[in-house]
């Protein structure tokens, strides 16, 4: 039942993306497709998870004073794993991520976590952790990405559901559109949430 | 002439904020004024240009000589982040009203990742080290011209009567896309 309770968390009640607003660059930049939101969730989830485990069991030999920059090298690190994993056999989405996947890095949400979270308790916790809040960011940037590419390809990935040669609405493909996506999105989950409370 | 399209293309065409979302923490956090806006575009100016230089030769001094480039990531990150330490460092010591002015921006900067992103572009473009201070530059005033902007629109966004929802984020991130749109007019010009 805890389980339950910690997925609702971090799907819902702190959604790192539609409720605390962190990890806004990859969720505003890879989101024109729901396959390009789901993988970058997911790689973003892989780097959350690995660093919560190391952290929370360096957590009692990382000194007080330079834990950031620890912290920022445990990242780092696994975000180059990531990356050369993803080169190497993910290539096409490695491509069409581009630029997103080193800057997992500067992702505010994992160096939030690992400050708020790993650092304070142990491994299991954090690893839950990890896993609970990196599949709440790959549900909002799936969920985005889905929005988009149905509105602005007609498809949902990757399969399409209107004619050929039917118009879409291209402008929620484009930049301005997932602004204009997420500021909607949000809006309706504060709704919801204002209704509930 | 070569220089010139990358300015213009660093500002307007491929806007770093609104077109590529680089940035986009310190853009919807500290735009709710003109005054705080302006003094973060000045710190990202900075330390944006400082950064692309440092990391620029890390490349070609040390990653590239070694063959160790998978080691990007973590080298750019490191030096960006001592980098953002030792400015206001020195800072502090040789011009404490600069400090006052744009000192609480520096800490929030390591972890923007239009600094990181820049880098890592010039890289990926190829550019020699002149070309890429241009591009720092032009890509930082294109970020101050994004922000300013922006800011400017949120201060009167307050006087204005929104629905209860759309309150705070969401309709900044609508008038963010409205910008944004108006930014697409530039595609194409270079």
């Amino acid at each position: 039942m805890k389980i339950g309770k910690e997925f609702y968390r971090g799907f819902i009640k702190e959604n790192p993306v539609f409720v605390l607003l962190l990890g806004m660059c990859p969720t505003l930049g890879v989101t024109g497709t729901a396959v390009n939101g789901l993988g970058m969730g997911l790689a973003t989830t892989a780097v959350l998870i690995g660093s919560n485990m190391v952290i929370s069991l360096l957590k009692n030999l990382i000194p007080e004073k330079v834990r950031i920059p620890v912290f920022i090298v445990v990242i780092a690190s696994f975000v180059t794993i990531i990356e050369l994993t993803m080169a190497a056999y993910l290539p096409d989405l490695n491509d069409q991520l581009g630029l997103f996947i080193p800057l997992i890095v500067v992702n505010c949400i994992i160096l939030g976590r690992a400050e708020a979270f790993a650092s304070k308790n142990g491994v299991g916790a954090s690893i839950l952790d990890g896993v609970v809040m990196g599949l709440g960011f790959a549900f909002a940037l799936t969920l985005l990405g889905s929005v988009r590419e149905i509105l602005g390809f007609g498809s949902i990935f990757g399969i399409k559901f209107v004619a050929e040669e039917a118009s879409t609405m291209l402008l929620f493909i484009l930049p301005p559109g997932a602004f204009i996506s997420l500021g909607i999105l949000t809006a309706a989950i504060n709704k919801l949430s204002m209704k509930k409370g | 002439m070569e220089y010139l399209i990358i300015i213009i293309g660093a500002i307007f065409v491929n806007n770093i904020v609104l077109v590529q979302f680089l940035g986009i923490c310190p853009f919807l956090g500290v735009s709710t004024k003109i005054s705080t806006a302006t003094g973060m575009s000045a710190a990202v100016m900075f330390v944006m240009t400082l950064a692309t230089i440092v990391t620029y030769l890390a490349q070609t001094l040390i990653l590239d000589p070694l063959h160790i480039e998978f080691m990007r990531t973590v080298t750019f990150i490191l030096v960006i982040a001592a980098l953002v330490q030792m400015v206001e460092l020195i800072m502090k010591k040789v011009s404490p009203p600069l400090y006052q002015a744009l000192g609480v921006f520096l800490p929030l900067i390591t972890t923007n990742c239009a600094i990181m992103g820049v880098a890592i572009l010039v890289i990926k473009k190829d550019f020699g080290l002149a070309e890429s201070v241009v591009f720092a530059i032009a890509t930082a005033i294109g970020f101050a011209i994004a922000l300013i902007v922006f800011a400017g629109i949120r201060e009167k966004l307050d006087l204005l009567d929104v629905p209860e929802a759309m309150k705070g984020a969401p309709i900044a991130l609508i008038t963010a896309g409205l910008l944004s749109l108006a930014f697409m007019g530039f595609s194409g010009m270079v």
